[in-house]
């Protein structure tokens, strides 16, 4: 929050590190699992996250990302494997590791008997910040979340959107090295959902590093540099967005539907159209490099669809791809 | 870097503390009328209203002196094991299911073991302006503590109120969503002891098989010592032992439970 003075926002800088070496590892992974009895909620994961790099864990509900997303955040121990965070391993140093990290749960906790500001002065107090220190940044923070008007309002009274956004500016309220977001707009409209990408982004952009979980495809697109996509505790990709597109997609998608009972045998006659096509209950979707063309040659073969859409390639198809499910059931 | 988390290490159960006092404000008001009026309430109907009852009878003394002496101090004992239960109980449940504060203060730097002992000084802060306020009616105003030594009765209290508080803190941790288990409680466990642990009545006029629920009770336990503080009930020095150690090996047991319990909840 050192470059606030315009009031932009809280930038928190990434770790400096000469060029000449090479940086070590903010997050490191190595076979890190995590067991609840017989099952594996996390099996074996192996992945590494560099100073100021955003970097997301997409995959479904149950795939271990909030159980990853926890180990990391120094709340529960992993099972085996090694960990290390910030350069220090979580067993032995859990408080000095939370000391540097903002939290933003998938499932909000703020203080509902208190108002906006107390939730972020006591909150403020956790990390044994000065009472002075604490409160100027809770002022900025308000303003930063677009709370101001809200300032003595009890959580209970706002919505779901501001909520988070509170949640949000308490977890930046010990300046973090790193940003934990689990599913931060899970549950949000889109409006909601926009208004908080806004601000993730800023700070992206003032280098607050981000870590974040997500079944949402454009949540990841936006605020993400590097991914790994996870589906029952294993990685089953990783890359940028847009590697991952490439490798494992086509530039275009060709989105036709015939009605649930036609879907399947319309497929059947659309065999050599693009790289490959997927059935799902609702809809073909065809994976093509030109699009238009596709879909001239799918009316030629079987008629008009019902409806057809042409889209760019995104990671839900490589979600697709991976495991043949897709990402929200 | 290993030197990031002197402060919250050191003073983690005392921010949970300053966090945990702030809605106090919002229902200042109750609290002052509950700690004000029930001691005068109390007081006036059993001390007074009570014991002139018992005054027309030849021998109105219980073990030497005034029912209202007899009473007053472990009255004090039952009513802020009563307000520290509340405190204990819901600030406990509240901190994992409707508000969940716990799971906040366990992102930041804090320990389970110092949320665990921020909130037992929430409940002790809250239990010694109870017994502060009842301490000073029934003296004032009603003369019922004689000794010099009777602001005794206030520590004595609080290690008693903990004694139940604790092991019930513990219990309260692994509640899973409320669903009306403190009145539970309250009816099947305080009430019973609140009249078979000689706080109304010295025990020993209950039959032999009553008698039990005042040994294991730490309602008993204390109330005894506050009467010895208070007007110089006379006990052996045995059982003033048993006594002391009974509710110390309560609130050590509590505590070590209620530690184990909330790292587990919050750490899993």
């Amino acid at each position: 929050m050192r470059s606030l003075a315009a009031g932009a926002g809280p930038g928190v800088g990434a770790p400096a590190y000469s060029g000449a070496v090479p940086p070590e590892p903010v997050i490191l992974a190595r076979a890190l699992t995590k067991r609840y009895g017989d099952f594996a909620a996390v099996d074996g994961l192996d992945f590494e996250v560099g100073p100021g790099e955003s970097f997301a864990l997409l995959g479904p509900n149950g795939a271990g990302k909030s159980t990853t997303m926890r180990m990391i955040s120094a709340v529960s121990a992993r099972t085996r494997g090694d960990l290390a965070v910030l350069g220090l391993d979580p067993d032995e140093h859990g408080p000095e590791i939370r000391t540097r990290l903002g939290v933003v749960p998938q499932q909000d906790n703020l203080d509902a008997d208190i108002n906006v500001l107390q939730n972020l002065l006591v909150y403020g107090r956790y990390f044994g910040l000065p009472r002075r220190l604490v409160r100027e940044r809770a002022d900025r923070l308000i303003e930063f979340a677009q709370l101001t008007e809200k300032r003595r309002a009890r959580v209970d009274s706002l919505s779901g959107g501001m909520k988070r956004r509170l949640t949000i500016a308490r977890a930046l309220i010990n300046e973090p090295s790193i940003l934990m977001l689990d599913e931060p707009t899970t549950g949000l409209d889109p409006q909601a959902r926009h208004v908080l990408w806004d601000r993730l982004f800023r700070l992206k952009e003032q280098g607050t590093m981000l870590v974040l979980t997500t079944h949402y495809m454009d949540e990841a697109e936006q605020l993400a540099d590097r991914l790994i996509v996870v589906d029952h505790g294993r990685i089953m990709a990783e890359g940028s967005p847009a590697e991952l597109i490439r490798r494992y997609s086509t530039r275009e998608v060709l989105e036709v539907r015939f009605g649930s009972d036609r879907n399947a045998s319309a497929a059947a006659e659309l065999g050599g159209i693009g790289d490959r096509h997927e059935v799902l209950p609702d809809r073909v979707l065809l994976y093509v490099e030109d699009g238009e063309g596709a879909l001239r040659e799918v009316r030629r073969r079987v008629g008009e669809p019902r409806t057809s859409l042409v889209r760019r390639s995104s990671l839900e198809d490589v979600f697709l791809r991976l495991t043949g499910r897709s990402l929200i059931d | 870097m290993t030197d990031l988390a002197v402060k919250p290490r050191r003073f983690g159960a005392w921010y949970v503390f300053e966090h945990k006092i702030q809605p106090f404000r919002t229902w200042a008001w109750s609290l002052v009328a509950m700690a004000f009026g029930t001691p005068l309430i109390y007081l006036y109907s059993f001390g007074v209203g009570f014991a002139s009852l018992l005054g027309r009878q030849a021998d109105a003394t219980v073990g030497g002196v005034s029912y209202l002496e007899f009473m007053a101090p472990a009255a004090l004992l039952a009513f802020v094991l009563q307000a520290g239960s509340e405190e204990f109980y819901f600030g406990t449940v509240s901190g994992f299911t409707w508000n969940r504060t716990f799971y906040g203060m366990r992102a930041a730097p804090l320990t389970a073991t110092q949320i665990s002992a921020g909130m037992v000084l929430v409940a002790l802060a809250r239990m010694l302006f109870t017994s502060l306020v009842y301490f000073g009616i029934g003296w004032l105003v009603f003369g019922a503590f004689p000794s010099p030594w009777s602001w005794l009765i206030i520590p004595i209290s609080l290690l008693a109120a903990c004694a139940f508080g604790l092991p019930l803190m513990a219990f309260a941790a692994s509640v899973e969503s409320d669903k009306g288990q403190f009145a539970m409680v309250y009816r099947v466990v305080i009430m019973p002891l609140s009249l078979f642990s000689g706080t109304m009545f010295p025990l020993d006029v209950l039959p032999v098989w009553l008698q039990w629920i005042g040994w294991i009770s730490p309602l008993w336990h204390g109330s005894q010592l506050t009467r010895i503080v208070s007007y110089g009930l006379v006990e052996p020095a045995w059982l003033i032992v048993v006594h002391l150690a009974m509710l110390a090996a309560l609130v050590v047991a509590g505590w070590i439970l209620t530690v184990r319990l909330m790292g587990k909840r919050l750490d899993g």
